[in-house]
C-alpha cells in the first residue's frame, strides 16, 4: 500500500483514474472502518492540495474546500447563517477529531448521524466534484447523499469543495444535537434551522433539517411551507410534519422516542433561533 | 503512475528532532511512533478516536495519532508527552500540578490529558472550567472522575502537602512522577522489538459448535510460526477463580458459549498477521440458539449450558434472619419493586496486554494484572508446570476495576512463548477486550420492604437473579456477597435475601467494583425512598431512624462494637440535604420542562473475602547502607496502594516515606499481598505493612535498648536513634547480613478475622465494613429525557483517611462510574463493542463533587483505616435515581436511564 500526497489537483485527479485508491483527508473515519486484514487500496492524501484547504468568497456564495477541517470552519468569520454549521462542527467528536476531520470527509462518509449534514442542508449547499475524465460538476447536497454510506461520488471523483449560495441577508441559524453524554457522542437526533424573519417577526424563509432520524438527513418541507408567514411560535408540530422521517430503534434510542424528541428539538431550536 | 508523488522515506520532526524512516505505507502514526520510534508514551486505548489516549500535537494542534496516516506527518512537527515534558515549561508546570492534585491515578490517560491540556494552556493560561472541558472532552478517563484533572489544568491550589507522608497526610502519589512524564510502562509497552505477535481467533457467534480444517496447513501457507488450540495445552484447559467453579477453557473445545470466546491463536510476525484475511481461516461453525437473559435461561426446558447446572443455575446465596414474611404481614406499610440492570463494561482505557519470554529455562510473563500470584497459580495448572518455573512481573496497569483479576492474555502468551521458544507479545484490540473480558452482572431484582407507622423497618425480602454469562468467573462471589449486603447498613430484624447466578450466552460476568452490591443497592435504596414517601417521612430522617449502630446486629448476626459509621455519614449530609432540597423545590416552582431533584443513596461494603482466608504478606528490610526497602506486593492499579501502604509502613517504622525504596509485585522477589479486589489492600496489606514496620522498629529498639517511641534518623550507614535517655548511633555496616543482604529484616502476614456463615448466612463475613452516603442533585429535561447530575456531596466513613487526597480521588472516580452505570452504560454483545457505542462519562458529564471524610475508627484496620475502592460507587446510582423521583415523581426501575427510557417512564406516569 502506497500513500500519494500530491500538491496539484491535476495529479490527484489523475491518480484517481486508477480504481485501487481510497481518498483520505483527515482520516478520522478511515481507520475505524478498516476491517481486520487491512485495505489493499493505495491511499490518496488530499491534505496537500491548496485549493481544497481554503474557504473563499466568490460570486454567488462561499466555497469551502473539501479538506477544510472542522476547526477551520469553527474559527472562520463566516456570516450568522453559518452559525449552525459552526455549532455542528463543535459537536463533531472532540477537539482532536475537529482538528483532523474535514467537511468533505464528513459528507463522503455518509453516516445518517453525520453532524455536518443538517446545517449544510439548511444552507442549501452544493457539492463540487471533479474527475480527470469528466471534469467538474456541482450537485445539490440532497442529490449527493443517496443512503447510508452511499453517495453519488464516482470512484474517480474527488469532492473538491462545498459551495454555499449566499444566504439571504439577516438569516440566522441554530443547531441542536441530542446525545446520551457530553462530547464524543453520536446523535440520537439533531436539528438545524436556518430562518429569516421580516420586520414584524414573521417567517419569510425557513429551512429545517433533521438528522439521525432517517438513512439520510432531510429537510421537513411540509413544515417549512406551513411556517412561511407565521411567527416562529405559532405552528404546532404534529405528526404530518414528520411523516417523511423513518427513525430506527437502536442502542441510542427507540424510534418512538426519536420522533418525539426531534419534534421538541425543532420547537426549541425555533425559539433559540429568534432570540 | 507518477511515482514521485509518493515518497520512499518519511521525514518529520518528533519532539524537536528530525526523523527519517522508510515510508510507513499508510500505517497509523500511533503505530509508527510506538513501534518504530520507541515513543511508548503515546498510549493506545481504542484505535478509533474514541478515547484520546494517543493524543499528540501536530504543528501544535492535538490530534489522535491512531487516526492519522503516518505519511500525513510529513514535514510536520509532532510532539508527544515525553518531548513536551522535557522542553515545554507549560507542560512541566502542568505535570507538577497533576501531582499536586493526584490527577493521575492509573496513568494510562495521562499522556493524552496533559498533551491536550498543553495545547489549551499555550493559548489560554487561565482557562475557565468550560474551556478545560472543551479542550479535554476528547480524552476518556475511567479512574479519576475528571474533577482533579480539571483542578490541575486550572492550577487550583495544591492539595498535596509538603510532608513526610505520615498517616493522615496528603502526600503526592509516590509513583506519580513516571505517570506525568510519560515514562511509565504498561502492558503493551514492555515487549522486546523482535517479539512475535499473537492473534486470537474468536467466535463470531454467541453459541456454536465448531470444527477446524487444516490449521497447520494454513499456518504454513501463510508463513506463520505456530498455531495454538486446546490440543496445545499441557495441563488443564480451564481457568477460573473460585474453587469448584473453574469452568472457562483457555481455548474452547468443540463448542463456544459466548461471542468473542477464544478457539485458537496464531503466532507470527506482525507484518504477516496484520495482512491476514481471517475469513479464510479453516473453521466451520454450527450455530446454536442462545440465551441472553437470566429469565430465559432459567426457564424449565431451556438449553443447558453446563452439565450439572439444571435451569442454568450456577449457584445460590442466602441470608435469613428472624421471620421476614410474618413481619411483612404485620407491617403498616409495604412497598415492592422489580428492578433490572444491564451489563456494564469495565472500560479501562488500557486493553489487556503483555509480553512473555522463556529466560534461562523459566517462563516470564510481563502483563497488566490485579492478581499476580493468582495468575501464577492458574498458569501452573494450565501449563502443568511447577511454579518455580514461572515468574509473573506485572507491568503498570491502565485500569482494572475487577476485570484484570481474571486471566486474559497470560495463558496465550505462555503457550506461545513455550511453543515458539521466542519472545511474544499480545495486546487485545478494543473490540476483543470488550468481547472477551468480564462484565458487571446484569440483574433482575425484586425487593419488598415493610415498615410500621413510626417508620421502623418491619420485614425485608430480597430476591435477585444475576446473569453470570457463559462462565462462572466471580459469579459465586456475587451470589454470596449480595444477600449479606442487600439490607443496606440498616437495622433489619426480619430479613430474607436469596440470590442466584445464572449461566447465559452473554460474556462472563465477573468482578466489577462492588461485586453485585451496586445493583442490589439500587433496588433497596429506591424502595426505601418509596417507603419514606408512603410514610410521609423525610428520606434522610427515615434512614437515620433505621441506620445500623455500634453494638447492633447486622443481618448476618454480626455485631461491631465500634466503627459503624453510617449515621455519621448521614448526619454529615444533613446541611447539604436541607439546602439542596429547598433550592430544588424553589426552582421547580418556575420551571415546567426542566425539573430539579435531590436524592440520597446509602451503601456499605465488607472489606476482604467473604468468610474466607484472605492473607497478605509484606516484606521489608534495611541494608547496611541505610537503604530501607519495602517489597509492596499489593497491585497498584491506580487506586494508590503504592502510596498508602508505604505511608502505613513509614508510620509503623517511624521514618518519612521519602526514605523508602519501593519494590513492586514480582513473584520472584516480592511476597504475595493477595489480589487487588474486595477493597482489601489498605485494610489487609496495609495491616501486613504495619506489622512489618513495627517488627523492624522493635528489632532496632531492642538492639539498642531504647524506648519504643524512640525517633529514628537514617543517614547513610549511620542510624541515629533518640529517646529521652539521649542519642544512640548504630553503624549498620557492622551488623551481620542475611541472605538478601539485609541487616534488619521483617516479613509479616495479616489475615482478617472472619467466621464462616451458616446455612442461614449467619456468622462473621467480614472483619470490617466501610460506610457511605451520597447526595445527588439532578436536573431532568422532561421533554427530551436527559438527566444531568449537577452536584454530588459524598460522605464516606473510611475509619482513618491514610491519604485524604487519594480518598477524594477514589470517591470522584467511583461516582463517575456510578453515574455511568445509572445513566448511559449498557453493553450488548455484538452491538456495543467499542467506545463510541458503549458510552462512559466524559469530562463534561461529571459535576462538582464535595467529599466529606468521616472517620469512625475501625477495630482492625491499620490506624483505624477501612477499605474504600468499591464503596464509592454503591450509593451513586441510587442517589441519582432517587433524585430523579424527587424531580419528576416517577420511579425508574430499569437502568441505564437513557433518554429513551426516561421518556417512557415519564409517559407511563402521565397515562
Amino acid at each position: 500500500m502506497t500513500v500519494y500526497s500530491p500538491s496539484q489537483l491535476e495529479d490527484a485527479l489523475n491518480i484517481l483514474r486508477d480504481p485501487g485508491f481510497v481518498v483520505i483527508a483527515g482520516g478520522t473515519d478511515y481507520f475505524p472502518s478498516l476491517k481486520m486484514g487491512g485495505s489493499q487500496d493505495n491511499i490518496l492524501n488530499v491534505m496537500k492540495l491548496p485549493e481544497m484547504n481554503t474557504i473563499t468568497f466568490e460570486e454567488g456564495g462561499f466555497r469551502i474546500g473539501g479538506a477544510v477541517s472542522w476547526t477551520q470552519i469553527i474559527k472562520s468569520d463566516l456570516p450568522a447563517a453559518f452559525d449552525a454549521l459552526k455549532a455542528a462542527g463543535q459537536e463533531v467528536g472532540s477537539i482532536q477529531i475537529q482538528n483532523a476531520g474535514t467537511i468533505a470527509g464528513n459528507l463522503c462518509n455518509a453516516s445518517p448521524a453525520a453532524d455536518g449534514v443538517p446545517p449544510l442542508l439548511a444552507l442549501e449547499a452544493e457539492i463540487e466534484l471533479q474527475s480527470a475524465k469528466r471534469g467538474k460538476r456541482q450537485i445539490p447536497l440532497v442529490k449527493f447523499l443517496n443512503g447510508i454510506r452511499n453517495t453519488d461520488r464516482q470512484k474517480d471523483e474527488l469532492v473538491t469543495s462545498i459551495f454555499v449560495p449566499h444566504p439571504p441577508k439577516g438569516m440566522k441559524s441554530v443547531f441542536t444535537k441530542l446525545g446520551s453524554r457530553s462530547y464524543l457522542v453520536i446523535s440520537i437526533c439533531m436539528t438545524a434551522i436556518s430562518i429569516l424573519l421580516n420586520g414584524s417577526g414573521r417567517i419569510i424563509d425557513i429551512r429545517i433539517a433533521v438528522g439521525a432520524c432517517s438513512p439520510v438527513a432531510q429537510r421537513l418541507k411540509t413544515l417549512e411551507r406551513e411556517m412561511i408567514g407565521c411567527r416562529p411560535n405559532e405552528v404546532a408540530i404534529c405528526e404530518r410534519h414528520l411523516l417523511s422521517l423513518t427513525p430506527i430503534s437502536d442502542v441510542r434510542g427507540s424510534a418512538v422516542f426519536r420522533q418525539e424528541a426531534v419534534a421538541e428539538q425543532i420547537v426549541r431550536s425555533l425559539s433559540r433561533a429568534v432570540l | 503512475m507518477n511515482k514521485k508523488l509518493s515518497q520512499s522515506q518519511l521525514i518529520f520532526r518528533l519532539n524537536g528532532e528530525t526523523v527519517n524512516i522508510p515510508a510507513p505505507n499508510g500505517r497509523r502514526l500511533s503505530e509508527i511512533l510506538r513501534k518504530e520510534l520507541s515513543a511508548q508514551d503515546v498510549k493506545i486505548g481504542c484505535n478509533a478516536g474514541d478515547c484520546g489516549a494517543c493524543t499528540v500535537l501536530v504543528d501544535g494542534q492535538p490530534v489522535c495519532a491512531c487516526l492519522m496516516v503516518a505519511e500525513q506527518a510529513e514535514e510536520r512537527d509532532v510532539q508527544t508527552l515525553t518531548g513536551l515534558h522535557r522542553d515545554d515549561p507549560i507542560t512541566r508546570n502542568l505535570s507538577e500540578s497533576f501531582l499536586n492534585h493526584g490527577s493521575a491515578q492509573c496513568g494510562i490517560c495521562t499522556p493524552g490529558m496533559i498533551v491536550s491540556a498543553t495545547a489549551l494552556l499555550r493559548k489560554n493560561d487561565a482557562p475557565s472550567e468550560d474551556e478545560v472541558k472543551d479542550a479535554l472532552g476528547g480524552v476518556l478517563c475511567r479512574c479519576t472522575g475528571y474533577r482533579k484533572i480539571i483542578d490541575a489544568v486550572m492550577n487550583a491550589p495544591a492539595i498535596a502537602e509538603h510532608c513526610n507522608g505520615d498517616v493522615g497526610e496528603s502526600v503526592r502519589h509516590l509513583d506519580g512522577r513516571a505517570k506525568v512524564s510519560g515514562e511509565l510502562r504498561f502492558g503493551d509497552d514492555v515487549a522486546s522489538k523482535e517479539s512475535l505477535e499473537i492473534l486470537i481467533l474468536r467466535s463470531p457467534y454467541h453459541h456454536a459448535k465448531f470444527k477446524f480444517g487444516n490449521l497447520e496447513k494454513y499456518c504454513q501457507d501463510h508463513g506463520l510460526e505456530v498455531t495454538l488450540t486446546a490440543a496445545d495445552i499441557p495441563g488443564k484447559n480451564a481457568f477460573g477463580v473460585i474453587p469448584g467453579f473453574i469452568d472457562q477453557p483457555v481455548f474452547a473445545e468443540n463448542m463456544v458459549r459466548f461471542k468473542g470466546e477464544a478457539v485458537a491463536a496464531i503466532v507470527g510476525l506482525a507484518s504477516i498477521l496484520s495482512d491476514l484475511d481471517l475469513s479464510k481461516i479453516p473453521i466451520t461453525w454450527e450455530v446454536q440458539s442462545s440465551h441472553h437473559s437470566s429469565s430465559e435461561a432459567e426457564k424449565d426446558g431451556a438449553l443447558q449450558l453446563h452439565a450439572g447446572h439444571k435451569n442454568n443455575v450456577m449457584c445460590r446465596g442466602f441470608v435469613s434472619r428472624g421471620t421476614a414474611h410474618a413481619a411483612l404481614k404485620k407491617a403498616d406499610v409495604v412497598v415492592s419493586g422489580n428492578f433490572t440492570t444491564g451489563i456494564v463494561e469495565h472500560a479501562y482505557i488500557e486493553p489487556e496486554a503483555g509480553f512473555a519470554e522463556v529466560k534461562n529455562g523459566r517462563l516470564e510473563i510481563h502483563a497488566c494484572t490485579q492478581a499476580p500470584v493468582m495468575d501464577l497459580e492458574s498458569l501452573e495448572s494450565i501449563l502443568a508446570m511447577h511454579r518455580s518455573k514461572i515468574r509473573i512481573v506485572p507491568t503498570a496497569v491502565g485500569g482494572g476495576f475487577g476485570s484484570k483479576l481474571d486471566l486474559s492474555v497470560q495463558p496465550f502468551l505462555a503457550l506461545a512463548a513455550l511453543k515458539t521458544h521466542k519472545p511474544v507479545r499480545l495486546c487485545y484490540s478494543r473490540e476483543e477486550s470488550m468481547q472477551s473480558s468480564t462484565k458487571r452482572h446484569p440483574s433482575n431484582i425484586k425487593v419488598t420492604i415493610g415498615a410500621d407507622r413510626s417508620g421502623k423497618i418491619c420485614g425485608f425480602l430480597f430476591d435477585g437473579a444475576f446473569d453470570t454469562g457463559a462462565y462462572a468467573s466471580w459469579g459465586p462471589t456475587v451470589a454470596n456477597r449480595v444477600p449479606v449486603h442487600a439490607s443496606g447498613p440498616y437495622n433489619v430484624n426480619d430479613y430474607q435475601a436469596s440470590s442466584r447466578g445464572i449461566y447465559t450466552n452473554n460474556p462472563p460476568s465477573g468482578a466489577f467494583r462492588g461485586f453485585g452490591v451496586p445493583q442490589s443497592a439500587i433496588a433497596q435504596e429506591s424502595m426505601l425512598d418509596e417507603l419514606a414517601d408512603k410514610l410521609g417521612l423525610d428520606p434522610l430522617a427515615f434512614r437515620l431512624k433505621n441506620a445500623l449502630e455500634n453494638g447492633v446486629e447486622t443481618v448476618c448476626g454480626q455485631v461491631f462494637e465500634k466503627g459503624v459509621g453510617i449515621k455519621a455519614c448521614l448526619k454529615a449530609l444533613q446541611p447539604a440535604w436541607i439546602e439542596e432540597r429547598q433550592k430544588a423545590t424553589e426552582a421547580n416552582k418556575s420551571s415546567a420542562v426542566l425539573k430539579y431533584g435531590v436524592g440520597i443513596g446509602v451503601g456499605w461494603y465488607g472489606c476482604g473475602n467473604t468468610s474466607l482466608p484472605n492473607p497478605s504478606t509484606i516484606k521489608a528490610g534495611i541494608f547496611p547502607d541505610g537503604g530501607i526497602r519495602l517489597h509492596q506486593g499489593a497491585m497498584d492499579i491506580g487506586q494508590g496502594s503504592n502510596t498508602v501502604i508505604s505511608q502505613i509502613f513509614a508510620r509503623a517504622l517511624g521514618i518519612p516515606v521519602s526514605d523508602i525504596q519501593l519494590i513492586g509485585p514480582d513473584t520472584d522477589i516480592t511476597p504475595d499481598a493477595g489480589k487487588t479486589s474486595a477493597s482489601r489492600q489498605t485494610f489487609v496489606s496495609g495491616n501486613a505493612a504495619r506489622l512489618a514496620g513495627e517488627r523492624l522498629r522493635r528489632q532496632i529498639t531492642e538492639r539498642l535498648n531504647v524506648s519504643e517511641d524512640a525517633e529514628f534518623s537514617f543517614n547513610g550507614p549511620e542510624l541515629t536513634v533518640a529517646d529521652r535517655a539521649g542519642k544512640h548511633k548504630l553503624n549498620l555496616q557492622n551488623l551481620p547480613k542475611n541472605g538478601e543482604g539485609f541487616v534488619f529484616f521483617a516479613e509479616e502476614t495479616y489475615d482478617p478475622p472472619t467466621k464462616p456463615l451458616d446455612k442461614n448466612g449467619q456468622g462473621h463475613p467480614y472483619a470490617q465494613f466501610g460506610y457511605a452516603a451520597h447526595l445527588a442533585v439532578v436536573v431532568v429535561d422532561t421533554k427530551l429525557g436527559t438527566v444531568k447530575p449537577t452536584k454530588f456531596v459524598a460522605a464516606h466513613d473510611v475509619g482513618k483517611a491514610i491519604n485524604p487526597m487519594l480518598v477524594e480521588g477514589q470517591v470522584h472516580g467511583g461516582i463517575a462510574q456510578g453515574l455511568g452505570m445509572a445513566l448511559m452504560e449498557e453493553y450488548i454483545a455484538g452491538r456495543t463493542e467499542n467506545l463510541h457505542d458503549y458510552l462512559i462519562p466524559t469530562i463534561g458529564d461529571v459535576p462538582n463533587i464535595k467529599t466529606l471524610i468521616v472517620e469512625e475508627e475501625d477495630a482492625h484496620g491499620p490506624y483505624g483505616a477501612k477499605g474504600l475502592g468499591e464503596h464509592v460507587l454503591i450509593p451513586t446510582a441510587p442517589a441519582i435515581l432517587n433524585a430523579f423521583k424527587h424531580a419528576t415523581g416517577s420511579r425508574l426501575y430499569e437502568i441505564p436511564a437513557t433518554p429513551s427510557r426516561v421518556m417512557a417512564a415519564l409517559k407511563q406516569r402521565m397515562t
